[in-house]
């Protein structure tokens, strides 16, 4: 998980199969190289499919950035299990990470594209869950 | 009600062991309508949070509840640890360290309250809340340990005919239909054992 020290807005994937998360990152790095501080996080806490707090939590500190940090989910656990990480942030930070309501592999190549133009993290989420809309 | 340090490490070991004895059976219920994690996930959160022990009895009530609810959030690894785990965070915030009846009626719906916020769900979707709701209204109108007890047997029951409208099992439609919420389930073990536990060491 090599990281980006360009002010972009960071992305982290979130996925119960840590494969997908892995894969879905692939995916974002060929897009945008290292343009966009980037990690991910999939499994449970020992290593079966789920999702799980810390790992989140060790995740957005990967990708940190002053401009905010979306992050891509994809089955419900993922989404709650993301919330109760956003709340267990420093209030400094809480403010800044959004769970962004979009398909998890596009919404994460998407949002982080948006994000490697120096977008700010409100035009990222927007972005990523316009491919609902 | 007062609580000593024997009868809050008591009160755990109930709470955990319910649980964890009753893994495999949570497992299949969520084999059926789920992704078939739930009695392990909720398994290793409890034996994370016995691995506390003897410790976390040392803690006064409301913080020994938190810690449970902490480690729940961190360990359990599905849905399920933000939700239980939610409740007993809020449950810590809201009891005082001698609760009386009407403090825990009062602490037990606010955590409920925060457990829904959590699932952005209310009772009647098939989740723990159809466990949690009508338990905490017949605690509140005043019914007797075994009542309560009863009634958290009996609601997970009532989840069997339920369509399910969120978390895993609204997946499957009308097939989640005939099948008892593996969530709801485990609500009712955790409130059998409590309610088991603070007669023998509280008079509830």
């Amino acid at each position: 998980m090599s990281n980006s020290e360009s002010g972009n807005v960071g992305i982290v994937i979130v996925s119960h199969s840590a494969k997908i998360a892995e894969g879905a990152a692939d995916m974002v790095r060929q897009m945008v190289g290292n343009a966009v501080p980037l990690a991910w996080t999939g499994g449970d806490p020992e290593g079966g499919l789920g999702t799980n707090v810390a790992g989140i939590l060790k995740a957005i500190e990967i990708a940190w950035s002053s401009a905010g940090v979306a992050i891509l989910v994809d089955l419900g656990g993922a989404e709650t299990n993301s919330e109760m990480a956003v709340e267990m942030l420093a209030e400094d930070r809480r403010g800044r990470v959004v769970i962004c309501n979009a398909p998890v592999v596009e919404g994460a190549v998407i949002a982080a594209t948006e994000s490697s133009g120096g977008s700010s993290l409100s035009a990222v989420q927007r972005s990523a869950e316009e491919f609902y809309a | 009600m007062s609580l000593n340090r024997a009868a809050k490490e008591n009160l755990v070991r109930a709470l955990a062991v319910s649980v964890i004895e009753h893994a495999d059976e949570l497992t299949s219920l969520d084999q059926a309508i789920g992704d078939g994690d739930h009695g392990l996930n909720m398994k290793r959160g409890f034996e994370a949070v016995l691995a506390t022990l003897p410790g976390l009895a040392d803690k006064s009530l409301p913080e020994m509840l938190r810690t449970i609810g902490t480690t729940l959030v961190m360990k359990v690894g599905g849905a399920s640890g933000p939700l239980v785990g939610t409740f007993f965070i809020e449950l810590g915030k809201a009891v005082p360290e001698q609760p009386t009846r009407s403090d825990l009626v009062g602490a037990t719906g606010k955590a409920i309250e925060s457990v829904k916020a959590r699932g952005r769900s209310e009772a009647g979707q098939k989740t723990l809340l159809d466990v949690l709701v009508p338990v905490q209204a017949i605690f509140a109108a005043g019914a007797d340990a075994e009542a309560i007890a009863a009634e958290a047997a009996k609601a997970a029951v009532r989840t069997t005919p339920m369509l399910a409208t969120r978390g895993r099992a609204s997946f499957l439609g009308e097939r989640s239909i005939g099948h008892m919420d593996p969530g709801s389930r485990s609500a009712s073990l955790l409130i059998g054992a409590a309610v088991a536990t603070l007669t023998i060491e509280a008079g509830l």
